[in-house]
């Protein structure tokens, strides 16, 4: 496999129900930036049935290309005829590198596809930059470190450990994405993409499930850990019906309720809400700790979160050893006045 | 019917994590537990196996002391149980772990094979879809439900939004979340007999259609380029103020940050 073949920065554009997905603008963002560092294109990946008129879309985010794959057995994912069809885009165009979201479709896209074209996947990357492998050339073998690789850090052991890995002898270079990590490029009107309309023979074979039922959530069945802001409260909201003004918080924030144990022994929350050693382990953008003391099992669930927010009475509560910014006070007056003040900002 | 499960034995997250010098993990310095996905995926075999008295092998690729994890699955209800351990299997990313265990399970009649959807150690979610990749298999990834039918598995996919009502014909793989079921305990008996029974143990010789170049570190197509400890997070800044300066305080960082 000749490596220097391969060329380009290709992302997969997730699409569900024709609608893209957050992920695929942000995937082209970071795209764009190593396709510059390498002086190359950004290309989208569009598959499903129907979803032609999404590239235009996908341009005016910044992808410089878009490879369609139209077809109507690519109308709701399953992991065969998607694989077959993303497989055949790689085997055709060969990109020097392949991102996916690393989402419940691209988590289930990504094994399968670089298992198929027999490359190494580095999962759920927070970071990714070009560089070089090893990091530092080896005395007496500096020939042998390779340049413009690319480098992808993510997170392993529940967050304990970071590890940066390489991929430098396979092509593409595969990666799924942390969703919520990477930004996407302002979008630019008008902005066009190349359109290129690529049709592989997707065949069915034993490996197809037959879908029987598509059960979309109602209500407020989300999931906390896919929350970018969760405000969450502990035994010092009180009672139930105080965790109004943690709701109304959430609202303006455009987040979600979660909490500590204590709130679900009292019965106040249900457990899909709990964050921590019994709950779950969540890593929003910005994790509103409130009225939660801090103990060491709740503190696993949450530390990993980008920006921790403490609100506390009790000054010497453990929380704030781990919160960015804490505030010493009385909820019932801050947590108010903070979401007038940030509706305020907002509606600026 | 037989079913083959898939579990790892895992250093558990909340002790300290150790590394080789070559920057892949010092497991055999950690405190271990079986991986919580692989258990609710056990959990649903034994189930099954209830229900129509299938056949449940477990199989494990790691260190000797793995041993460990295949006898608690014995004593909660397995009937057999395979280690694959070698020395030249070490040091492998998913890609090289999963031609492995596809090496292992092509010695084994399977209908049905389950994985956990990932382990805790690498949160990777890749090497259940790698297996059923190498071995040809319809797979079905994030099974919150899973019900036989006939011939087929009827399952529950999970996704952020929704779930799908997947129908797939065996032989098949399922990786299996742990909030599947709530598995069972090891019983006095089964603690009793699992002591008693065989762990059949392979190397790579009995490691069926794979080449050496895919296996172990070696055969790993990712390369570890750093790897570290994460540096414990100190305390940020903390205020006692009257909260409407409290709230003019974190408005004033939110605006630095961007976030309004």
């Amino acid at each position: 496999m000749g490596l220097e073949e391969y060329k380009g920065v290709y992302i997969y554009a997730q699409q569900v129900d024709n609608k893209l997905s957050s992920i695929a603008f942000e995937l082209i963002g970071k795209a764009k930036e190593l396709a510059n560092d390498l002086g190359t294109e950004v290309t989208a990946v569009l598959l499903g049935s129907n979803v032609k008129g999404l590239a235009d879309e996908l341009g005016e985010y910044g992808a410089d290309k878009v490879i369609v794959v139209d077809n109507p057995v690519l109308e709701t994912y399953r992991t065969e005829p998607y694989a077959q069809a993303l497989t055949a885009v790689i085997n055709e165009y060969k990109p020097e590198i392949m991102l996916v979201g690393a989402t419940a479709i691209g988590r289930d896209l990504g094994p399968t596809v670089s298992a198929r074209v027999a490359t190494g996947l580095t999962a759920d990357c927070t970071k990714l930059e070009i560089g070089d492998f090893p990091l530092q050339a080896v005395p007496g073998k500096e020939d042998e470190q390779k340049h413009n690789q690319l480098l992808m850090t993510r997170p392993a052991f529940g967050g304990n450990t970071i590890a940066t890995i390489a991929c430098p002898d396979n092509r593409p270079q595969m990666a799924t994405v942390r969703p919520g990590v990477m930004q996407k490029l302002p979008k630019e009107a008008g902005r066009k993409a190349e359109v290129i309309e690529f049709n592989p023979a997707l065949e069915e074979n034993n490996r197809y499930v037959e879908i029987l039922n598509v059960v979309k959530a109602v209500g407020n069945v989300e999931n906390i850990m896919d929350a970018k802001v969760l405000v969450s409260g502990g035994r010092g909201v009180g009672s139930k019906e105080n965790f109004k003004l943690l709701e109304d918080l959430a609202e303006v924030m455009g987040g979600m309720v979660s909490c500590s144990r204590a709130v679900v022994e009292n019965g106040w929350l249900a457990q899909d809400y709990q964050v921590g050693q019994t709950g779950k382990t969540v890593r929003p953008q910005i994790y509103f700790a409130i009225g939660i003391s801090g103990a060491i099992q709740h503190v696993a669930g949450m530390e990993e979160s980008d920006l921790i927010i403490a609100i506390n009475k009790d000054e010497d509560a453990p929380i704030f050893d781990v919160a960015d910014y804490g505030l010493v006070g009385d909820l019932n007056k801050i947590v108010p006045q903070l979401t007038a003040a940030l509706k305020a900002e907002m509606g600026k | 019917m037989n079913i083959v499960v898939c579990i790892k034995q895992v250093p558990d997250t909340k002790g300290g994590v150790k590394f080789n010098p070559d920057g892949t993990l010092d497991r055999a310095a950690m405190l271990a537990i079986m991986n919580p996905d692989d258990k609710a995926g056990l959990e649903a075999a034994l189930r099954i196996k209830d229900e129509t008295g299938a056949k449940v092998t477990v199989l494990t690729m790691g260190l000797p002391k793995a041993d460990a994890v295949l006898r608690e699955a014995m004593a909660m209800g397995a009937d057999d149980a395979v280690l694959v351990t070698d020395r030249v299997l070490g040091g492998a990313d998913t890609w090289a772990t999963s031609t492995t265990i596809a090496g292992a399970l092509r010695n084994l009649d399977y209908d049905l094979i389950i994985t956990g959807r990932q382990a805790i150690d690498g949160d990777t979610a890749q090497v259940g879809p790698q297996i059923a990749e190498h071995l040809g298999l319809p797979v079905i990834s994030y099974a919150e439900e899973i019900k036989v039918e006939g011939d087929s598995v009827v399952v529950k996919r999970q996704y952020e939004d929704r779930y799908h009502e997947l129908k797939a014909k065996m032989p098949c793989l399922i990786t299996a979340l742990s909030e599947l079921n709530e598995p069972r305990y090891m019983t006095p008996g089964g603690i009793f007999e699992a002591c008693d029974k065989e762990v059949t143990v392979w190397g790579r010789a009995d490691l069926k259609d794979v080449d050496d170049s895919n296996l172990g570190l070696k055969g790993s197509p990712t390369k570890i380029a750093k790897a570290s400890d994460k540096v414990p997070k100190g305390a940020g800044e903390k205020v006692n103020l009257d909260p409407t300066e409290s709230v003019n305080y974190l408005i004033g960082k939110f605006k630095e940050k961007h976030i309004i």
